[in-house]
């Protein structure tokens, strides 16, 4: 049926998950920050389809898992992006350098 | 009466006791509560005194300590020496606190010095009953404890604080020997007690070199306790404590512990000739070299202290001379009459608020009591016959000249000589001529500080005829009464010696008379002042400043060196510590800058290493 290889998956999943890690890592904006989240979390969402169809044992159970990230995600987001509106308003900015208040 | 001799010595303690708990609350009563606690101790030592002249020596012990086959006992003697020096103790004792009660009046510290004097007589009379010698060394110690805290009971006088760690030092000094000596013949005899200890000695199990050498170490710890040259430094500074102190402690008793230590441990003595020379020879030096810095000194109590020494100088000597009895006998009389002169002194010093005799004068018809007691004190001191220290200085030069040392019995006598010039000089200063200085509110002392006083002189009159040539050696035969190694009662002696006493002691009064009261005799006589001999003796022949120079300089030094040593090296390597672990921190915390993003990074950074060790490695660490 399909002649992509699992490499491909794999590939792609790197890539997204490392242009995550690094948005994640680099960016000053929290916005940016928590997008880059989601790119990690769909990068690993491809792993699991991915192995899930031609894994060693090929089984819906990483599908399945991957619905259940993508609820997760999904809910995380909102109360991620609440938490941010908050801080936003508290701070006044979205600078993640200033929000270091754990600190002190 | 005798098995409760243990008793004698707990009365000051509960007095102790007692006053350091409720002392603040009792004020002026602490007074009573010592003397009270004070007199029980004195009739129980009279009436074992009385007993023991009748009854052999009592003596109990129980286990102590068990450690191994090591046993370890305590508990009480009463033989004569203990029973006298018993006596001795608690009547001085119990002067000393009557007379506190008018001496030391108004003073804010009051209780707490009766607190002091009660520990101090409870470890001097629980000293005097130890029958071995570890108990001997405790109350040794207690005793200087005693001391040292009444010496500096002025803590807020410079002199005062520097004096009592100067007691404390220099008779801790003698107290290793002391020590050294107790633990090796511990270690020969396998016991500390007494009655062992001779035993072995007597049976020849202990070498004749060891038995010099642990005689001469507890010697040592008699010369520091005894104020005996080299260590005698510390007495005559000791006067800083208050009067009734110097009287108790100074006179009577402490110093007399050293020379009691070497008569409670005579048969080892005198199994070795060597310490017994050595104790000879350092008795009488100690006696003339103390007697000639008395002649100059210009405190009164300075002047007593001296000649505290030089006394304690002849019972040494007649101790090492093998006339035990001689300076049994010389210990009593002087605790009777050194406490009369130093408790008159006190009266003095009470009248016209000075130690200096210079300033003083014509207070003869002012202290109508304290006059003639001080006379007979003094009378007594000089070995005037009739009078106390007449009889037990005779026997002290009969002992030394029996026992075969003519150069020391030469030195004795010039010491005597001197003795009854500086005594008389410091009668004829205080007492004759005018006042040197305006002396306002001169009044004689309070009824309970003259009364210590009177008994002392009856005493310091009769308490030689105990033991005299003419009336029978009663004293003496008690004395060494079931224990044959002593030696005699009395020693016979010539005659002559008797005579060449009185006329030295009277040759001194009269130099003294000549030069301090009719003053046809210059005072210049012999030695100007500011002249070399005069300063060398009033500087002491300059011991102090020698000990200054070479052993507390070179003490200090050392202890500069250690210092260094602590302050670069063992403080350098602790900082040092300090600082690695608080730079180690101080960087670890510079990394808690609250970046979660810096986190990530790091826990990536790790995450990442650690993959990449496992794919070197293959997942194992080799």
């Amino acid at each position: 049926m399909s002649s992509v290889p699992a490499s491909a998956f794999l590939a792609l999943a790197l890539i997204l998950f490392c242009i995550g890690l690094y948005g994640a890592l680099t960016k000053r904006n929290t916005v940016i920050v928590l997008i880059s989240i989601e790119l990690m979390l769909n990068a690993v969402n491809i792993n699991l389809v991915t192995f899930s169809k031609y894994g060693m044992t090929p089984s819906i159970t990483g599908q399945i898992f991957a619905l259940f990230a993508i609820c997760v995600a999904a809910a995380e987001a909102s109360v991620g992006l609440a938490i941010l509106i908050a801080l936003y308003r508290t701070k006044k900015t979205v600078n993640i350098d200033e929000m270091n208040t754990m600190k002190n | 009466m005798m098995e409760n001799a243990w008793l004698i010595p707990l009365f000051p303690l509960l007095s102790f006791l007692i006053l350091l708990l409720f002392g603040k609350r009792l004020k002026k009563a602490s007074a009573y509560v010592g003397i009270i606690f004070t007199l029980a101790s004195l009739i129980f030592s009279i009436l074992v005194l009385f007993e023991r002249f009748s009854e052999p020596t009592y003596m109990t012990k129980f286990e102590w300590l068990t450690i191994g086959d090591l046993h370890l006992t305590a508990g009480f003697e009463v033989n004569q020496l203990n029973a006298l020096m018993l006596f001795i103790v608690s009547l001085v004792s119990f002067l000393v606190h009557t007379y506190s009660k008018g001496y030391m009046n108004g003073d804010e510290r009051f209780p707490v010095f009766y607190a002091y004097l009660g520990l101090f007589t409870f470890a001097m009379l629980g000293l005097v009953l130890s029958p071995n010698l570890l108990q001997t060394y405790i109350f040794w110690e207690l005793v200087g404890v005693g001391s040292f805290l009444l010496i500096g009971f002025y803590f807020n006088k410079e002199e005062a604080k520097a004096a009592a760690k100067k007691a404390f030092i220099m008779t801790r000094i003698g107290d290793v020997g002391l020590f050294i000596g107790m633990i090796l013949l511990f270690w020969e005899t396998k016991s500390f007690e007494y009655s062992e200890i001779f035993k072995a000695v007597d049976s020849g199990a202990v070498s004749g070199t060891m038995i010099t050498l642990t005689a001469i170490l507890i010697f040592i710890g008699a010369v520091g306790k005894s104020g005996q040259f080299p260590l005698h430094t510390w007495l005559p500074d000791a006067m800083e404590g208050p009067t009734p102190v110097s009287a108790l402690i100074h006179a009577a008793t402490m110093v007399a512990a050293g020379v009691y230590l070497v008569a409670a441990l005579f048969p080892l003595f005198l199994a070795s000739k060597t310490a017994l020379l050595t104790i000879a020879v350092i008795g009488a030096f100690t006696a003339i070299f103390a007697a000639s810095i008395g002649l100059v000194q210009t405190d009164i109590k300075r002047v007593l202290a001296y000649s505290t020494v030089s006394q304690l100088g002849y019972m040494m000597l007649a101790l090492g001379s093998g006339g035990y009895v001689a300076g049994v006998f010389h210990l009593m009389t002087h605790a009777f009459f050194k406490a009369l002169l130093f408790l008159a002194a006190g009266s003095v010093i009470h009248a016209v608020h000075t130690q200096n005799i210079e300033e003083m004068g014509g207070l003869w018809k002012k202290l109508k009591l304290t006059g003639p007691l001080f006379l007979i004190g003094t009378l007594a001191i000089s070995g005037v016959p009739l009078l106390s220290g007449f009889f037990s200085k005779d026997e002290i030069l009969i002992a030394a000249w029996e026992g075969g040392h003519p150069i020391l019995f030469l030195l004795a006598l010039i010491a005597a000589f001197m003795t009854a010039f500086y005594m008389f000089r410091l009668f004829f200063m205080v007492f004759t001529g005018e006042a040197r200085s305006e002396m306002k509110h001169v009044h004689e002392s309070p009824n309970n500080m003259t009364f210590p006083m009177i008994l002392l002189g009856v005493l310091a009159i009769v308490a030689g005829y105990v033991n005299t040539p003419w009336f029978g050696s009663f004293f003496g035969d008690w004395l060494v009464d079931g224990n044959p190694a002593l030696g005699h009662g009395h020693i016979e002696g010539p005659i002559w010696i008797m005579i060449a006493a009185t006329v030295v002691s009277l040759l001194g009064i009269y130099v003294a008379y000549l030069m301090y009261f009719k003053r046809s005799l210059s005072r210049n006589w012999l030695s100007g002042t500011g002249d070399t001999l005069h300063t060398i003796l009033l500087n002491k022949y300059y011991v102090d400043e020698f000990y200054q120079l070479t052993v507390i300089a070179f003490t200090k030094g050392f202890s500069y060196f250690l210092r260094f040593i602590d302050v670069f090296v063992v403080e350098g390597l602790v900082k040092g510590v300090v600082g690695i672990v608080q730079g180690l921190g101080k960087t670890g915390s510079k990394m808690q800058t609250g970046q979660v993003q810096t986190y990530g990074a790091v826990a990536f950074i790790g995450l990442a290493l650690l993959a990449v060790i496992f794919a070197l490695t293959g997942g194992y660490l080799r």
